[in-house]
Protein backbone atom coordinates (compact mmCIF):
# COMPACT_ATOMS: atom_id res chain seq x y z
CA UNK A 1 0.00 0.00 0.00
CA UNK A 2 1.33 3.41 -0.95
CA UNK A 3 2.39 5.55 1.97
CA UNK A 4 0.24 8.62 2.33
CA UNK A 5 2.02 11.96 2.56
CA UNK A 6 2.07 13.63 5.93
CA UNK A 7 -0.82 16.02 6.28
CA UNK A 8 -0.44 19.11 8.39
CA UNK A 9 -3.63 20.12 10.09
CA UNK A 10 -4.03 23.87 10.04
CA UNK A 11 -6.61 26.24 11.37
CA UNK A 12 -8.20 27.83 8.32
CA UNK A 13 -8.72 31.04 10.24
CA UNK A 14 -4.97 31.52 10.47
CA UNK A 15 -4.25 30.98 6.79
CA UNK A 16 -4.22 33.87 4.40
CA UNK A 17 -3.13 34.36 0.85
CA UNK A 18 0.33 35.83 1.04
CA UNK A 19 2.65 36.92 -1.69
CA UNK A 20 5.91 38.79 -1.95
CA UNK A 21 5.76 42.21 -3.61
CA UNK A 22 8.88 44.40 -3.68
CA UNK A 23 10.34 42.16 -1.00
CA UNK A 24 7.35 42.99 1.20
CA UNK A 25 5.01 40.30 2.30
CA UNK A 26 1.42 41.22 1.46
CA UNK A 27 -1.67 39.49 2.70
CA UNK A 28 -4.84 39.68 0.61
CA UNK A 29 -8.24 39.87 2.20
CA UNK A 30 -9.89 36.53 2.27
CA UNK A 31 -13.42 35.22 2.40
CA UNK A 32 -14.23 31.71 3.53
CA UNK A 33 -17.51 30.17 2.41
CA UNK A 34 -18.92 27.16 4.25
CA UNK A 35 -21.51 25.11 2.36
CA UNK A 36 -23.59 22.38 3.97
CA UNK A 37 -26.77 20.46 3.28
CA UNK A 38 -29.89 22.11 4.67
CA UNK A 39 -31.49 20.80 7.83
CA UNK A 40 -33.64 17.80 7.05
CA UNK A 41 -31.79 16.83 3.87
CA UNK A 42 -30.32 13.36 4.25
CA UNK A 43 -26.52 13.33 4.20
CA UNK A 44 -25.54 9.73 3.35
CA UNK A 45 -21.82 10.51 3.69
CA UNK A 46 -22.36 11.90 7.19
CA UNK A 47 -24.42 8.86 8.16
CA UNK A 48 -21.70 6.49 6.90
CA UNK A 49 -18.96 8.39 8.72
CA UNK A 50 -21.05 8.33 11.89
CA UNK A 51 -21.49 4.56 11.61
CA UNK A 52 -17.71 4.20 11.28
CA UNK A 53 -17.19 6.32 14.41
CA UNK A 54 -19.61 4.09 16.32
CA UNK A 55 -17.75 0.98 15.18
CA UNK A 56 -14.52 2.60 16.36
CA UNK A 57 -16.03 3.20 19.78
CA UNK A 58 -16.45 6.98 19.60
CA UNK A 59 -19.99 6.80 20.89
CA UNK A 60 -20.15 10.30 22.32
CA UNK A 61 -20.48 11.74 18.79
CA UNK A 62 -24.15 11.26 18.07
CA UNK A 63 -24.32 12.51 14.50
CA UNK A 64 -22.12 13.76 11.68
CA UNK A 65 -22.98 16.20 8.91
CA UNK A 66 -20.55 16.84 6.09
CA UNK A 67 -19.97 19.99 4.09
CA UNK A 68 -17.21 21.85 2.34
CA UNK A 69 -15.51 25.16 2.46
CA UNK A 70 -13.99 27.50 -0.11
CA UNK A 71 -11.26 30.07 0.41
CA UNK A 72 -11.55 33.06 -1.87
CA UNK A 73 -8.74 35.54 -2.25
CA UNK A 74 -10.15 39.04 -2.74
CA UNK A 75 -8.57 41.94 -4.61
CA UNK A 76 -7.57 44.35 -1.84
CA UNK A 77 -8.88 47.30 -3.90
CA UNK A 78 -12.47 46.05 -3.73
CA UNK A 79 -13.83 47.22 -0.41
CA UNK A 80 -17.47 46.32 -0.70
CA UNK A 81 -17.91 42.96 -2.33
CA UNK A 82 -20.54 41.54 0.05
CA UNK A 83 -23.35 41.55 -2.49
CA UNK A 84 -21.20 40.00 -5.20
CA UNK A 85 -19.92 37.37 -2.80
CA UNK A 86 -23.50 36.50 -1.94
CA UNK A 87 -24.23 36.06 -5.66
CA UNK A 88 -21.20 33.79 -6.03
CA UNK A 89 -22.50 31.63 -3.17
CA UNK A 90 -26.09 31.35 -4.35
CA UNK A 91 -25.33 31.00 -8.08
CA UNK A 92 -22.37 28.65 -7.99
CA UNK A 93 -20.79 27.53 -4.73
CA UNK A 94 -24.04 26.30 -3.17
CA UNK A 95 -27.15 24.80 -4.70
CA UNK A 96 -29.85 26.72 -2.79
CA UNK A 97 -32.35 23.90 -3.37
CA UNK A 98 -30.50 21.59 -0.99
CA UNK A 99 -27.64 23.57 0.54
CA UNK A 100 -27.15 26.53 2.84
CA UNK A 101 -24.02 28.63 3.16
CA UNK A 102 -22.24 30.87 5.61
CA UNK A 103 -19.56 33.44 4.88
CA UNK A 104 -16.64 34.51 7.04
CA UNK A 105 -14.53 37.48 6.06
CA UNK A 106 -10.97 37.53 7.32
CA UNK B 1 -36.03 16.15 -37.53
CA UNK B 2 -32.73 17.71 -36.60
CA UNK B 3 -31.15 16.88 -33.25
CA UNK B 4 -28.37 18.77 -31.49
CA UNK B 5 -26.16 16.95 -28.99
CA UNK B 6 -24.25 19.30 -26.70
CA UNK B 7 -20.64 18.33 -25.97
CA UNK B 8 -19.21 19.67 -22.73
CA UNK B 9 -15.66 18.94 -21.64
CA UNK B 10 -16.16 15.59 -19.92
CA UNK B 11 -19.30 14.49 -21.75
CA UNK B 12 -18.97 10.82 -22.60
CA UNK B 13 -22.39 9.77 -23.92
CA UNK B 14 -22.52 12.36 -26.69
CA UNK B 15 -21.43 9.84 -29.33
CA UNK B 16 -23.98 7.28 -28.11
CA UNK B 17 -26.75 9.85 -28.57
CA UNK B 18 -25.35 10.88 -31.94
CA UNK B 19 -25.18 7.26 -33.14
CA UNK B 20 -28.69 6.46 -31.95
CA UNK B 21 -30.15 9.39 -33.88
CA UNK B 22 -28.03 9.09 -37.03
CA UNK B 23 -27.41 5.38 -37.51
CA UNK B 24 -30.45 3.82 -35.89
CA UNK B 25 -33.10 6.44 -36.66
CA UNK B 26 -31.55 7.88 -39.82
CA UNK B 27 -32.18 11.47 -38.75
CA UNK B 28 -30.00 14.58 -38.92
CA UNK B 29 -27.82 15.21 -35.89
CA UNK B 30 -25.16 17.79 -35.04
CA UNK B 31 -22.75 18.13 -32.16
CA UNK B 32 -23.10 21.49 -30.41
CA UNK B 33 -19.85 22.56 -28.78
CA UNK B 34 -20.31 24.03 -25.29
CA UNK B 35 -18.59 27.27 -26.29
CA UNK B 36 -20.88 27.78 -29.27
CA UNK B 37 -23.95 29.99 -29.01
CA UNK B 38 -25.83 28.61 -32.02
CA UNK B 39 -28.33 25.76 -31.76
CA UNK B 40 -28.19 25.37 -35.59
CA UNK B 41 -31.97 25.24 -35.91
CA UNK B 42 -32.26 21.92 -34.08
CA UNK B 43 -35.74 20.63 -33.15
CA UNK B 44 -34.42 18.81 -30.09
CA UNK B 45 -31.41 19.53 -27.89
CA UNK B 46 -29.92 16.59 -25.98
CA UNK B 47 -27.74 17.26 -22.94
CA UNK B 48 -25.88 13.97 -22.80
CA UNK B 49 -24.47 11.92 -19.95
CA UNK B 50 -20.93 12.08 -18.68
CA UNK B 51 -18.93 14.08 -16.20
CA UNK B 52 -19.00 17.64 -17.49
CA UNK B 53 -16.16 19.64 -15.95
CA UNK B 54 -15.13 16.54 -14.04
CA UNK B 55 -18.26 16.80 -11.86
CA UNK B 56 -16.27 19.37 -9.87
CA UNK B 57 -18.33 21.19 -7.24
CA UNK B 58 -21.57 19.29 -8.05
CA UNK B 59 -22.71 17.34 -11.12
CA UNK B 60 -23.73 19.88 -13.76
CA UNK B 61 -23.00 22.92 -11.59
CA UNK B 62 -20.34 24.38 -13.85
CA UNK B 63 -21.69 23.17 -17.20
CA UNK B 64 -24.83 25.23 -16.67
CA UNK B 65 -22.74 28.39 -17.12
CA UNK B 66 -21.32 27.28 -20.51
CA UNK B 67 -22.06 29.75 -23.32
CA UNK B 68 -24.35 27.28 -25.12
CA UNK B 69 -26.53 26.89 -22.02
CA UNK B 70 -27.84 30.44 -22.29
CA UNK B 71 -29.32 29.46 -25.67
CA UNK B 72 -30.53 26.08 -24.41
CA UNK B 73 -32.31 27.74 -21.47
CA UNK B 74 -33.98 30.29 -23.76
CA UNK B 75 -34.92 27.50 -26.21
CA UNK B 76 -36.46 25.38 -23.44
CA UNK B 77 -38.31 28.33 -21.90
CA UNK B 78 -39.86 29.17 -25.27
CA UNK B 79 -41.21 25.62 -25.70
CA UNK B 80 -38.27 23.95 -27.47
CA UNK B 81 -37.66 20.27 -26.71
CA UNK B 82 -34.74 19.64 -24.37
CA UNK B 83 -33.82 16.13 -23.18
CA UNK B 84 -31.31 15.82 -20.35
CA UNK B 85 -29.90 12.36 -19.77
CA UNK B 86 -28.00 11.53 -16.56
CA UNK B 87 -25.44 14.37 -16.26
CA UNK B 88 -27.79 16.27 -18.61
CA UNK B 89 -30.59 15.86 -16.03
CA UNK B 90 -28.23 17.25 -13.37
CA UNK B 91 -27.50 20.25 -15.60
CA UNK B 92 -31.25 20.84 -16.09
CA UNK B 93 -31.87 20.95 -12.34
CA UNK B 94 -28.80 23.12 -11.70
CA UNK B 95 -29.92 25.69 -14.28
CA UNK B 96 -33.48 25.72 -13.00
CA UNK B 97 -35.24 24.34 -16.09
CA UNK B 98 -36.36 21.44 -13.91
CA UNK B 99 -37.09 21.58 -10.16
CA UNK B 100 -35.24 19.74 -7.40
CA UNK B 101 -31.71 18.38 -7.18
CA UNK B 102 -29.79 15.13 -7.77
CA UNK B 103 -27.85 14.03 -4.74
CA UNK B 104 -25.33 11.28 -4.03
CA UNK B 105 -26.84 7.80 -4.28
CA UNK B 106 -28.02 6.83 -0.81
CA UNK B 107 -25.63 3.84 -0.75
CA UNK B 108 -22.74 6.11 -1.92
CA UNK B 109 -21.75 3.74 -4.74
CA UNK B 110 -21.70 4.30 -8.48
CA UNK B 111 -24.44 2.13 -10.02
CA UNK B 112 -24.12 0.79 -13.57
CA UNK B 113 -26.80 -1.74 -14.51
CA UNK B 114 -30.06 -2.34 -16.33
CA UNK B 115 -33.13 -1.16 -14.45
CA UNK B 116 -36.85 -1.21 -15.14
CA UNK B 117 -38.86 1.96 -15.51
CA UNK B 118 -42.59 2.39 -15.21
CA UNK B 119 -44.01 4.91 -17.65
CA UNK B 120 -46.29 7.11 -15.53
CA UNK B 121 -47.25 9.71 -18.13
CA UNK B 122 -47.94 9.34 -21.82
CA UNK B 123 -49.35 12.79 -22.48
CA UNK B 124 -45.93 14.36 -23.00
CA UNK B 125 -43.83 14.41 -26.20
CA UNK B 126 -41.27 11.92 -24.87
CA UNK B 127 -43.55 8.99 -24.05
CA UNK B 128 -46.58 9.50 -26.24
CA UNK B 129 -45.97 6.19 -28.07
CA UNK B 130 -45.76 4.26 -24.78
CA UNK B 131 -48.68 2.75 -22.93
CA UNK B 132 -49.39 4.12 -19.45
CA UNK B 133 -47.89 1.72 -16.92
CA UNK B 134 -45.62 0.11 -19.53
CA UNK B 135 -42.29 -1.22 -18.22
CA UNK B 136 -39.11 -0.21 -20.07
CA UNK B 137 -35.70 -1.85 -19.62
CA UNK B 138 -33.07 0.92 -19.73
CA UNK B 139 -29.65 1.09 -18.04
CA UNK B 140 -28.42 3.55 -15.43
CA UNK B 141 -24.80 4.61 -14.82
CA UNK B 142 -24.47 7.22 -12.11
CA UNK B 143 -23.23 8.07 -8.64
CA UNK B 144 -25.48 11.07 -8.13
CA UNK B 145 -28.97 10.17 -9.26
CA UNK B 146 -30.85 10.42 -6.01
CA UNK B 147 -33.66 12.82 -6.89
CA UNK B 148 -34.48 15.13 -4.02
CA UNK B 149 -37.00 17.86 -3.46
CA UNK B 150 -38.98 19.13 -0.51
CA UNK B 151 -42.27 17.43 0.39
CA UNK B 152 -44.56 20.19 -0.88
CA UNK B 153 -42.60 20.46 -4.14
CA UNK B 154 -42.78 16.70 -4.64
CA UNK B 155 -46.54 16.92 -4.12
CA UNK B 156 -46.75 19.66 -6.75
CA UNK B 157 -44.76 17.51 -9.20
CA UNK B 158 -46.96 14.49 -8.56
CA UNK B 159 -50.21 16.46 -8.75
CA UNK B 160 -49.19 18.10 -12.02
CA UNK B 161 -48.25 14.73 -13.56
CA UNK B 162 -44.62 15.73 -14.02
CA UNK B 163 -43.21 12.42 -12.79
CA UNK B 164 -42.73 10.59 -16.10
CA UNK B 165 -40.64 7.56 -15.06
CA UNK B 166 -40.32 5.61 -11.81
CA UNK B 167 -37.94 2.78 -10.96
CA UNK B 168 -39.86 -0.50 -10.69
CA UNK B 169 -39.25 -4.25 -10.84
CA UNK B 170 -39.70 -6.38 -13.94
CA UNK B 171 -43.43 -6.66 -13.22
CA UNK B 172 -43.92 -2.91 -12.93
CA UNK B 173 -44.16 -2.92 -9.15
CA UNK B 174 -42.72 0.31 -7.71
CA UNK B 175 -40.93 -0.68 -4.48
CA UNK B 176 -37.82 0.23 -2.50
CA UNK B 177 -35.86 -2.84 -3.71
CA UNK B 178 -36.23 -1.59 -7.28
CA UNK B 179 -34.92 1.87 -6.36
CA UNK B 180 -31.21 2.01 -7.28
CA UNK B 181 -30.30 5.32 -5.63
CA UNK B 182 -32.77 6.30 -2.90
CA UNK B 183 -34.69 8.83 -4.99
CA UNK B 184 -37.92 10.14 -3.49
CA UNK B 185 -40.99 8.19 -4.70
CA UNK B 186 -38.66 6.11 -6.93
CA UNK B 187 -38.44 9.07 -9.32
CA UNK B 188 -36.25 8.32 -12.37
CA UNK B 189 -37.37 11.10 -14.71
CA UNK B 190 -39.45 14.27 -14.59
CA UNK B 191 -40.66 16.88 -17.02
CA UNK B 192 -41.46 20.55 -16.66
CA UNK B 193 -45.13 21.55 -16.41
CA UNK B 194 -45.45 22.13 -20.14
CA UNK B 195 -43.83 18.75 -20.92
CA UNK B 196 -41.26 20.02 -23.45
CA UNK B 197 -38.29 19.53 -21.11
CA UNK B 198 -37.48 16.06 -19.78
CA UNK B 199 -34.71 14.96 -17.42
CA UNK B 200 -33.99 11.32 -16.70
CA UNK B 201 -31.15 9.43 -15.04
CA UNK B 202 -31.41 6.23 -17.16
CA UNK B 203 -29.83 6.17 -20.63
CA UNK B 204 -32.33 5.55 -23.46
CA UNK B 205 -29.63 6.25 -26.09
CA UNK B 206 -27.75 3.14 -24.94
CA UNK B 207 -30.61 0.74 -25.70
CA UNK B 208 -31.72 1.29 -29.27
CA UNK B 209 -31.11 -2.16 -30.80
CA UNK B 210 -31.87 -5.64 -29.47
CA UNK B 211 -28.20 -6.58 -29.69
CA UNK B 212 -27.59 -4.00 -26.93
CA UNK B 213 -29.80 -5.91 -24.50
CA UNK B 214 -32.93 -3.85 -25.09
CA UNK B 215 -34.40 -1.54 -27.70
CA UNK B 216 -36.73 0.22 -25.28
CA UNK B 217 -34.84 3.50 -25.58
CA UNK B 218 -36.21 3.76 -29.11
CA UNK B 219 -39.72 4.16 -27.73
CA UNK B 220 -38.65 7.49 -26.25
CA UNK B 221 -36.75 8.57 -29.37
CA UNK B 222 -39.62 7.52 -31.65
CA UNK B 223 -42.06 9.47 -29.47
CA UNK B 224 -39.86 12.54 -29.94
CA UNK B 225 -39.74 11.97 -33.72
CA UNK B 226 -43.54 11.65 -33.88
CA UNK B 227 -44.00 14.85 -31.82
CA UNK B 228 -41.66 16.85 -34.03
CA UNK B 229 -43.23 15.46 -37.23
CA UNK B 230 -46.69 16.60 -36.06
CA UNK B 231 -45.35 20.01 -35.00
CA UNK B 232 -43.78 20.49 -38.44
CA UNK B 233 -46.97 19.46 -40.27
CA UNK B 234 -48.97 21.97 -38.23
CA UNK B 235 -46.49 24.82 -38.79
CA UNK B 236 -46.41 24.14 -42.55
Amino acid sequence: MAKLPNVRIIDVKLTGFTRMTNNKKEVSPQAVVYVRLKEGVLDPQGVTIHKALQQMGYNEFISVRTGRFFELEVDSDSDNYDKRLDEVCSKLLANPVIESYRVEKL
Amino acid sequence: MKVGVVTFPGSNCDYDAYAAVQHVMGEDVEFLWHKSTDLLGCDLVILPGGFSYGDYLRGGAIARFSPIMEKVIAFGRSGGMVLGICNGFQILTECGLLPGALMRNSHLRFSCKHVYLKVEQTSNPYTQLCIKGEVLKIPIAHGEGNYYNFDNDIKKLEDAGQVVFRYCDVNGDVNSEANPNGSINNIAGISNKEGNILGMMPHPERVVEDILGSADGLKILESIRATIAVAKTVSN
